[in-house]
């Protein structure tokens, strides 16, 4: 049911100065009986939840997914001021959250280049861990302004994958942005599939890359969210109309270059366009 | 067999998408249409843009949602974009809002061109002082802001009633007298809320919301059969539809089209064609062979 379910957080890690994942025990409760539940559908990577700060509801990827501990993990970079309420909170503390939903990745193929920009580490986490416990090779590029940003290294590592740290500024790993990486690896690997989540000019960028080496690739949308139940309207995108909240987040290469707006605008609450 | 007429818009079937339910774009508009509604309503949209109620705008309850989105959109010259690149392939219809009969009709003038009727919110439970169901709970301000829209625009003008009042018909017969073409019955119902058990926070931000979805239907369906009695003009029937059987009762009741809001969120798009499909499966089976045969048959028991 979609009425946010008020959770303990269980831990907070600092990832970076402006990044903090919150864990959250996974369990729903039972709208009849009132009984917590574990048995909810658990997410999987690449879909989102609602987060209810008891002010306001936004939308955030889970971005780690841990079903053997009943866990899940959101990563929330403080950038307004939903964001810096949430980096506010301590242990112990209440969120309200709903979900899971949208359309995660799909996972498939031997050889994956996932790649991050920025928090779009988020998704692309979840989906490195999930892929990697599955035998799947997975090269991750982490792509930050500077070596203090860079998130998930370690992490991933852990998880098997091999991690490419790229920074704006060339403070750590790679030198430049995270799509001339990418596409030195492309050139080089042979990938069966690349997944993506960032600034929206990295992903245009990637799928045109994506597109000349024809590799099928997956990428993972933002749009201004109200309701999330496939119902406002907010969220859809020109010219197909397809909500972000339900058809997406994911969306395939192909599908992609349907999607007019990509790469060139976004709405606000209103509904007025703001350009990239 | 399914195909239809109001206010001289031809239909290839009597579903139609609900105001405020996907159609901020014309993108979002043209994907219903090509789902298979036969017409679509926008979004509500006013003189200025609206932000609309921070979030949350929206949580389930039994039988359906509330909302408080609050008439949210980019305000009427924004809007007036998004209808010139709808494909045109079913009848569309714009919402309108405003405070004032005057805030009406200098809206529905400027659209007035670019699609098939107008239909005026003067019912939203949740809006801002001065709008929505505070002017619909006023049987001579709804007959004076339709009176001012019809004498300022060519294009049909629907009136979108709520069913927050004491007597319904008395409002549909204001709106009748204003001049209105047709009537939709009925906006959202209530407002209603939800408290989280955890923290007693209301869950809306705006804390009070619009109650729509299935829990709905009987009182729409009520509202339908009892304007249907008291006046000449048609009736859009919407209020909780989800399947072929709630769109026969309202024909039954009344209604000579409807319109289909929250079942999007059960269902999805699809919702449209499997409605029709269902419908003309029944139609034969009971040998109708029009939809307006079926209309007002309860009242006849
Ligand atoms: C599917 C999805 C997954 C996301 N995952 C994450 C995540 O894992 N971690 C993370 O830190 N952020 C994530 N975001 C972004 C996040 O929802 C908001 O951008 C963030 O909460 C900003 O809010 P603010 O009030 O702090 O900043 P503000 O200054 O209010 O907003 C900054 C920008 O965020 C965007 N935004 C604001 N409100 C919304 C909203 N209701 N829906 C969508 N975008 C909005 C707008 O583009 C706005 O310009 C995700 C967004 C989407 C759509
Ligand atoms: C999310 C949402 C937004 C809505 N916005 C509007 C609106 O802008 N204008 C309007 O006249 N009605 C609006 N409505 C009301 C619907 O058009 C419809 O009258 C109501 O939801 C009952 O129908 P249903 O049960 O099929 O959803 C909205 C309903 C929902 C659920
Ligand atoms: S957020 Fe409402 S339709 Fe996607």
């Amino acid at each position: 049911m979609h009425v946010p379910q008020v959770l303990k957080i269980k831990r907070i890690v600092e990832e970076t100065p402006t990044v903090k994942t919150f864990y959250f025990p996974w369990e729903f409760k039972d709208e009849i009986t009132g009984q917590f539940t574990t048995s909810a559908k658990f997410p999987t990577p690449g879909q989102f939840l609602m987060v209810w700060n008891f002010q306001d509801e936004k939308p955030m990827s889970i971005s780690s997914i841990d079903p053997v501990n009943g866990e899940i993990g959101l990563s929330v970079k403080m950038v307004g001021p939903f964001t810096q309420s949430l980096h506010k909170l301590q242990e112990n503390d209440q969120l309200g959250l709903r979900g899971p939903y949208g359309r995660g990745f799909v996972i498939a193929g031997s050889r994956v280049l996932a790649v991050g920009g920025g928090i779009g580490m988020a998704p692309v986490a979840g989906f490195t861990e999930e892929a990697c416990s599955r035998g799947i090779e997975v090269d991750t590029i982490t792509a930050a302004t500077t070596q203090s940003e860079i998130l998930f290294a370690e992490r991933l590592e852990k998880a098997g994958s091999r991690v490419f740290p790229t920074t704006d500024d060339g403070s750590h790993g790679f030198c430049g942005f995270a799509t001339e990486l990418a596409e030195k690896l492309i050139k080089e690997g042979k990938y069966d599939m690349v997944v993506a989540c960032g600034p929206e000019i990295m992903m245009k960028k990637l799928s045109l890359i994506t597109q000349e080496n024809q590799i099928p690739a997956q990428f993972s949308l933002e749009r201004y969210m109200k309701c999330a139940l496939g119902i406002c309207g907010q969220c859809c995108v020109d010219d197909v109309g397809w909500r972000i909240c339900v058809e997406g987040p994911v969306f395939w290469g192909d599908q992609l270059s349907l999607i007019s707006e990509f790469g060139k605008y976004h709405r606000d609450a209103s509904g007025i366009k703001n350009q990239f | 067999m399914l195909e239809t007429e109001i206010c001289q818009m031809k239909m290839r079937n009597p579903t139609v998408l609900a105001a405020g339910v996907l159609g901020s774009t014309s993108s979002s508009l043209n994907w219903v249409a090509r789902s298979g509604a036969g017409a679509v309503v926008t979004k509500s949209f006013a003189v200025e843009p609206n932000k609309g109620y921070p979030n949350p705008t929206t949580v389930e309850v039994e039988g359906g949602i509330i909302n408080a989105i609050g008439l949210s959109n980019p305000g009427v010259e924004v809007f007036k974009g998004e209808l010139e690149k709808l494909e045109g392939n079913v009848p569309q219809i714009a919402s309108v809002y405003g405070s004032t009969p005057e805030d009406f009709s200098m809206v529905a003038s400027q659209v007035e061109n670019l699609v098939d009727a107008l239909e005026l919110n003067v019912s939203c439970p949740h809006a801002m002082e001065g709008c929505g169901a505070s002017i619909g709970q006023d049987p001579d301000l709804t007959r004076s802001i339709v009176k001012t829209v019809k004498s300022s625009v060519d294009t049909p003008v629907i009136a979108k009633l709520t069913p927050n009042v004491t007597d319904i018909v008395e409002i549909a017969q204001a709106a009748e007298q204003g001049g209105a073409d047709a009537l939709t019955l009925i906006n959202s119902l209530g407002p209603g809320m939800r408290i989280d058990l955890e923290t007693a926070h209301p869950i809306l931000s705006n804390r009070f919301g619009g109650m729509s979805g299935p829990a709905i239907k009987p009182i729409a369906l009520r509202c339908v059969y009892q304007v249907h009695q008291n006046v000449k003009i048609p009736i859009m029937g919407v209020g909780g539809i989800t399947n072929y059987r709630d769109v026969v009762e309202f024909l039954y009741a009344g209604a000579s089209c409807v319109q289909i809001g929250t079942a999007v969120m059960y269902h999805g798009l699809e919702v449209f064609r499997e409605i029709s499909t269902g419908l003309e499966k029944f139609m034969k089976e009971k040998n109708y062979q029009t939809v307006e045969e079926m209309v007002g048959l309860a009242h006849q028991q």
